[in-house]
């Protein structure tokens, strides 16, 4: 029975999964290292998602461009990112009891706007698979790769190009600064407020292009707290990876790894009990944050309001 | 000041967040000659296309049938899968007065019946369970279930002759949940197609779709041409049927508007026999007492054929026929006990 997991087609099948399922976990996850560099906490993330996730399916399911669709989702999550700034920063809200404010907020608002403009379950026709010619016929790693649809390959893009403004780029030092000493950052010209403001419209515009990626991109519907808690696992998965890009990108390829291994599992009829097979990923997480505690590198500023003179 | 304007912020979220729930009744309070009043307690939404909309659905059938709000007035929560929240609100609407209050998961048990032990006046609902608390001197509670089982065998059977791979995929939420629908499933196939392979797998979830869309992924990379699941997650399974133009099976509701091209047929929970007895009982005083179960024999359980698209003739035979050996009882499709959430 064993035997059959670990066959070519299998393994490439896993992989092409894992690839596929880390798409939303990067977006989130990559958009709230932004915000927590510079010190902001965002725990609404997965209401952000839904806002992002409904506002996307709606623009396409009255027939627009799927583009337009995605751009729709970008502009309410800048929205949202900056109702999230102005709580946490400007009027210094805690920023976790704030955060989940937001998260209920997206929650209500999407399931009240999907009822009231759309009332029932409806499918659309989302991004179709993009295979890019030449890498996809590769064996093997072609199919693991460059056989999806294009927010996938977006996710993946969006990874150095985080790393490049993170760690690369004036904003990149600013928010680094701003995340782990504000006051220094602050007497040196540096706006924290305005920087914090900044990320926190980056994170959300991430955030609902995860959501995005769910309903007009791997599943091609919109149903009421879709996410499943899917926000609040990316934010967890920032601290997975330290707070740097890589690690970011490792603990969502790493969670979403065990849960296509656990999906392949079942469905080959492998011997494991399902309610061990769905606990993977979990005990994965656990073992790995266990093992990476030592290593972490916390902007000492994070969830720290900041007030000028204090 | 600063405070104050913070704590306003964080209330103003909090409200505007709990527009998304929705109460169809004003909660007034019950008069004389007033409309019979129905709340339920669900733990997904009224547009999960499967269990808890397959109630609610029944549910404005019936208020149809009565002659609209001013017979029957139905008040909902949704969304309330902790236990905790729901057996609140199963509280709240039986101190308001309503004449039935349904709790729609067999999770709200023992809810049910601390509250129904408090408020013997009112007449309470729950399922999927066939106990009435009956045995504890319990009075004012129905129990209701879907013999699932039945229309997952007639599923089985028209997936082992849609399937020209004879590999067939099922999503199922959470292990033992679901389990008379897929044993019911997994005998159909077997019965047409012996050697036929059924890859089952769960998610262990009822409302993960992302999870649920993957799950869809690899049984059609592992060979399925025919799929079906349950719960509400099964929406980013059947949005992934969609896109591959794989064929699904759906059970609980009508599942035809995610898929108009690939779903074939759905066993649909019909509870408005079941809805209109129980009111009828209540209004002659009797509260409860009486476990009842959806069987194709009570046309409780249906099996609808997508019309939109072309189905072999023989196809449409053999799931009419398996129904009616199902009645006659020349089937068995495994236990013919509870299911579902």
């Amino acid at each position: 029975m064993f035997d059959e997991l670990f066959t070519i087609s299998t393994l490439v099948g896993i992989l092409h999964s894992c690839v596929r399922l880390a798409t939303p976990y990067l977006f989130a996850s990559l958009g709230e290292t932004f915000g927590q560099r510079s010190g902001v906490l965002n725990l609404g993330v997965d209401g952000i998602m839904l806002m992002g996730a409904f506002f996307a399916f709606y623009v396409v399911f009255e027939g627009h461009n799927l583009w337009v669709g995605l751009l729709a989702a970008i502009a309410v999550g800048i929205l949202m990112g900056l109702l999230k700034a102005f709580v946490s920063v400007t009027m210094q809200s805690l920023q976790g009891i704030s955060g989940i404010g937001l998260y209920l907020f997206g929650l209500g608002l999407s399931s009240l706007l999907f009822k009231t403009l759309i009332g029932s379950v409806e499918g659309v026709s989302g991004f179709r698979q993009l295979a890019i010619p030449f890498l996809s016929d590769i064996p093997g790693i072609g199919h693991i790769l460059f056989n999806h649809n294009a927010l996938v390959y977006l996710a993946y893009l969006m990874v150095p190009v985080s790393w490049f403004v993170i760690n690369r780029t004036t904003l990149g030092l600013k928010i680094r600064a701003v995340g782990h000493n504000p006051e220094a950052a602050d007497t040196l010209g540096v706006s924290v407020n305005g920087v914090r403001y900044t990320t926190m419209m980056i994170g959300g515009a991430l955030a609902a292009v995860a959501g995005a990626s769910l309903s007009i991109g791997l599943q091609n519907v919109f149903q009421e707290n879709m996410t499943n808690g899917l926000g609040f696992i990316a934010v967890a998965l920032v601290y997975f990876g330290s707070w740097r890009t890589v690690g970011v990108l490792g603990g969502s390829l790493l969670f979403s790894l065990v849960n296509a291994l656990q999906l392949w599992v079942q469905a080959l009829a492998i011997p494991v009990p399902s309610e061990i097979a769905v606990m993977m990923p979990y005990i994965m997480t656990i073992v790995v944050l266990a093992f990476t505690a030592r290593q972490i590198q916390k902007p000492a500023a994070l969830a720290r309001s900041y007030e000028r003179g204090e | 000041m600063l405070r104050q304007i913070r704590i306003s912020m964080l209330i103003f979220l909090l409200l505007l967040a709990a527009c998304g729930g929705s109460d169809e009744d004003d909660g007034a309070a019950n008069a004389e000659g007033a409309p019979f009043r129905v709340a339920i307690v669900m733990p997904s939404s009224t547009t999960d296309i499967a269990w808890s909309q397959s109630m609610y659905d029944s549910l404005t059938t019936v208020q149809s049938e009565m002659g609209g709000e001013d017979a029957l007035k139905i008040a909902f929560s949704e969304g309330m899968f902790r236990v905790t929240d729901a057996s609140a609100a199963i509280r709240d609407y039986a101190a308001e007065g309503y004449d039935l209050v349904i709790a729609h998961g067999a999770q709200y048990g023992n809810s049910v019946f601390e509250v129904a032990s408090d408020f013997t006046e009112t007449s309470f609902a729950w399922g999927t369970s066939s106990d009435t608390g009956a045995d504890r001197g319990i009075e004012n509670v129905f129990a209701y279930g879907a013999v699932a089982n039945e229309g997952g065998y007639v599923n089985g059977v028209v997936a082992a002759m849609l399937s020209t791979n004879d590999v067939i995929g099922v999503i199922g939420p959470v292990a033992g949940d679901a389990k008379l629908y897929i044993d019911g499933f997994v005998r159909g196939v077997t019965d047409v197609k012996p050697d036929a392979q059924v890859n089952v797998s769960y998610t262990g979830s009822f409302s993960d779709t992302t999870l649920a869309a993957e799950a869809a992924h690899v049984h059609i990379q592992a060979g399925a041409d025919v799929l079906t699941g349950s719960a509400q997650q099964v929406v980013g399974a059947i949005g992934v049927a969609n896109e591959n133009g794989v064929a699904w099976l759906g059970t609980q509701s009508d599942q035809i508007s995610l898929g108009p091209n690939v779903v074939v047929t759905n066993q649909i929970y019909n509870w408005a026999n079941v809805i209109s007895d129980m009111i009828a009982k209540i209004e002659t005083g009797e509260l409860g007492g009486t476990a009842y179960k959806l069987t194709f024999e009570n046309d409780g359980l249906r099996l609808e054929f997508n019309e939109n698209i072309e189905i072999a003739d023989e196809v449409k035979e053999a799931a009419r026929a398996a129904i009616e050996d199902i009645k006659s009882g020349v089937v068995d499709p495994v236990l013919l006990e509870e299911d579902d959430e």
